[in-house]
């Protein structure tokens, strides 16, 4: 079967592998909030509703099985954040994690930062494979040596032990965010990332954690007059001083920050007119943009909105160059899935490795692969049904209409509550990490 | 589905009109009913995104994206209501039917809130604290209102003043007004700033508020008496309730500033109270109390 893949060449895609419990009986605390690879592919980070962070790590490709590509193992676990309470408002602070995001690698140990709703952590996870052996006043085990026991010195030296990795929290950025912080972005001088929550966001250096800087405040004097809030932000992967937010009300601002201290006022304005043959009650709401992000080259940027994905050239405000249409069948059933409140969920996004073929997640644990130089798209799901090594997945369809061909699922047995928020591209190949509510599917295309 | 060419659609399959085998020589009636299950279909949706409003979760603070969606959904169809005349219509003809009878017993929170309202018109109305969330834009609790310590009204849609649309009224100015430790002035402050944004409309909010309450049922917000209550201060006393106090200024509160509390971070900071009349001033001392206060929790 055909997919949708990167280059000439059809990618069909397989299963890799599954990460979490198997039971139906999914615990809170192991619902996948986000999903992140850095930025060599090497690793891939989850968050969960529990406040913990996992990563994995592609282990060194086995040469004499071609067949099969690396795997990705548990590399650490670490609980980045804990609930909070805030006394003074008598509400609990959630210790899900909003967003990982990767810095560029500069030394040995690897970093990232990880939020909640309103701290943001620096992590280093760092290997430790030797350790020192052959101390004269301390044994093995850590029982210290009577010095007049001893009769000769040595030198003290490093052998090599198991693998253990460590993770400790560097930096903790606290007490900036009055709302719910739904974005963190790096940008590409290394030195300094924003966050961003429903009205306001935040500028910050690495090293600064007392500090940070509000660059963008759409917070309004009288609060009755608020309509819109920041959905996602991010810095654009070249240019150190241009970022951009979205907002509820389906609009993205790029903001230079060279322009003014405070980028209230945008640079570009990217808002494409509604279509008047559609307006309804909900147009609005599905018409928030969920996720944004940059393509890897600059040039453009994918919104995500309730029913479609948006391709945006920088250079033009007026619409999107590209439209892919998620759901479609879903637009008929807007209102129960406003009554259901499926209506808010927000899907995230991404771009595959050289900006070709862009990703989404939808419902019943299908998600959506839209090629964007072959003008195809893919749907596939990820289940377990369809996991055994190797499988090719095979492509689902969705019937809208009441004539359900065979294989094809009718628009009312969508499982609405296995939604698929959160996927993940590598950075160069051909793998991808789609998180269903408590589990971890890797896929990657078939090596022949 | 409504056939194309209808300004707006929204009904899932299951809504059609029927348009079928209708008598040509009666296209009215069909138009008619097609209205009316539009109209029907608007009334449920907004008795839906009032719902949603109000049952927010307790222990979390609610999304506040969310929160607005849903507030400026309810705006569009208050909107389209007003425009359309049906709105006063509502208004109107629930009042008539409230001052006869009893509410059935579906609308039982709203009957406890409505009877409460016209029996303590002369001002011994007590402030039913409030959780609001965070102040995240969600309005009374229906337990809260249940327990029948006092109603909450809404402040009722003036179409003459757009700025004070329902939405506006829910009580989300505190409620979505989350600075740390503002808890207990964001009573006040929100008091002054809704009799500073709407001094002008006093009367006719405090006239319409009663009508618009028995439009919307539960979700209403009190308006509060005229005249301090001692009742308030006695709210105030207790730490925990004094942030769940909506009490929105939204519903043309005219009583003076809370007590207790406020009187607390007066002291704290140096600045007198702010002018009633004014809102942005009231605005500037609610930031100087923020600031005072994120000190304190800062240290």
């Amino acid at each position: 079967m055909a997919g949708a893949g990167g280059g000439s060449n059809d990618v069909q895609w397989c299963f890799s592998q599954v990460k979490g419990a198997i039971d139906d009986d999914v615990a809170e605390a192991d619902i996948i909030s986000t999903v992140e690879f850095n930025h060599s592919g090497e690793l891939l980070a989850t968050g969960d509703k529990g406040g913990r962070v996992v990563i994995f790590q592609q282990e060194i490709e086995n040469k004499s099985q071609p067949q099969c590509r690396s795997e990705y193992n548990v590399y650490s676990t670490f609980q980045s954040h804990e609930p909070e309470f805030d006394y003074l408002k008598s509400l609990e602070i959630e210790e899900k994690i909003n967003k990982i995001r990767w810095l560029p690698q500069k030394n040995a140990a690897q970093f990232l930062l990880s939020t909640n709703d309103k701290t943001i952590k620096l992590w280093k996870i760092s290997e430790r494979d030797k350790r020192p052996e052959g101390y004269n006043l301390k044994e093995e085990d850590g029982r210290y040596i009577d010095p007049n026991t001893v009769t000769a010195l040595r030198v003290p030296v490093f052998r090599p032990m198991d693998l253990m990795v460590e993770a400790s929290p560097r930096r903790v950025f606290a007490n900036a965010h009055t709302y719910h912080i739904n974005s963190i972005s790096i940008n590409s001088d290394h030195e300094t990332y924003l966050s961003a929550d429903d009205l306001r966001i935040n500028l910050w250096h690495q090293e600064i954690t007392d500090r940070s800087f509000n660059i963008v405040d759409i917070k309004p004097a009288n609060m009755e007059e608020l309509t819109e809030v920041i959905t996602a932000a991010e810095f654009h992967p070249h240019q150190c001083n241009t970022f951009v937010y979205s907002s509820s009300k389906g609009t993205i601002r790029l903001c230079d920050m060279r322009a003014s201290a405070l980028c209230d006022t945008h640079s570009k304005l990217f808002e494409e007119p509604e279509d008047p043959s559609n307006r309804s009650f909900f147009s609005e709401i599905i018409s928030s943009i969920s996720d944004v992000k940059f393509s890897h080259n600059g040039r453009y940027m994918m919104t995500r909105d309730y029913l479609s994905v948006k391709i945006w050239d920088l250079n033009m405000e007026s619409r999107p160059v590209e439209t892919y249409q998620v759901h479609e069948y879903l637009r008929n059933k807007l209102c129960s899935l406003y009554e259901n409140d499926c209506i808010f969920d927000k899907f995230e996004c991404c771009w595959n490795g050289n900006d070709s073929v862009v990703m989404t997640g939808s419902y019943n644990n299908f998600f959506r692969m839209f090629d964007r130089g072959q003008r195809r798209d893919v749907t596939l799901e990820a289940s377990r049904e369809g996991s055994k090594p190797q499988q090719v997945l095979k492509p689902r369809k969705v019937c809208a209409d009441g004539k359900r061909k065979k294989d094809e699922i009718s628009v009312d047995s969508l499982d609405f509550n296995k939604k698929i928020l959160h996927t993940a591209w590598h950075p160069q190949d051909n793998v991808i990490a789609v998180a269903t509510t408590n589990n971890l599917y890797i896929f990657q295309d078939k090596v022949n | 589905m409504f056939p194309k060419g209808t300004k707006r659609k929204f009904s899932d399959s299951g809504d059609e009109p029927a348009a079928g085998g209708e008598d040509v020589n009666q296209p009215s009636s069909v138009a008619v009913r097609m209205l009316s299950s539009y109209s029907l279909q608007r009334q449920s949706l907004l008795d839906m995104s009032l719902i949603k409003l109000q049952l927010c979760h307790m222990l979390v603070e609610p999304n506040l994206c969310r929160s607005v969606l849903i507030a400026n959904t309810v705006r569009q169809i208050q909107e389209e209501m007003t425009q359309d005349g049906t709105w006063q219509i509502m208004t109107q003809a629930l009042s008539a039917a409230n001052a006869a009878a009893q509410c059935s017993a579906d609308r039982l929170v709203a009957t406890e809130v409505l009877c409460r309202q016209t029996e303590a018109t002369q001002g011994e109305q007590v402030l039913k604290p409030f959780p609001a969330v965070g102040s995240e834009g969600c309005p009374a609790e229906e337990e809260v209102v249940v327990e029948g310590e006092g109603g909450v009204t809404m402040s009722t849609v003036s179409p003459q003043a757009p700025t004070s649309y329902l939405p506006g009224t829910f009580g989300m100015d505190p409620c979505w007004e989350e600075e740390n430790g503002e808890d207990e002035e964001e009573d006040e402050d929100s008091e002054e700033c809704g009799s500073g944004s709407e001094e002008g409309d006093s009367d006719r909010l405090v006239e319409d508020s009663r009508t618009a309450e028995q439009v919307f049922g539960t979700f209403e917000i009190k308006n509060p008496a005229p005249s301090p209550d001692p009742a308030l201060e006695e709210l105030f006393s207790d730490v925990d309730a004094s942030y769940y106090d909506l009490d929105t200024v939204l519903t043309g509160m005219q009583s003076a500033p809370k007590m207790g509390p406020y009187d607390l971070l007066e002291s704290l900071s140096s600045h007198g109270p702010s002018p009633l009349s004014s809102s942005t001033s009231c605005r500037s001392d609610l930031n100087e109390l923020d600031h005072i206060m994120e000190i304190i929790v800062g240290s």
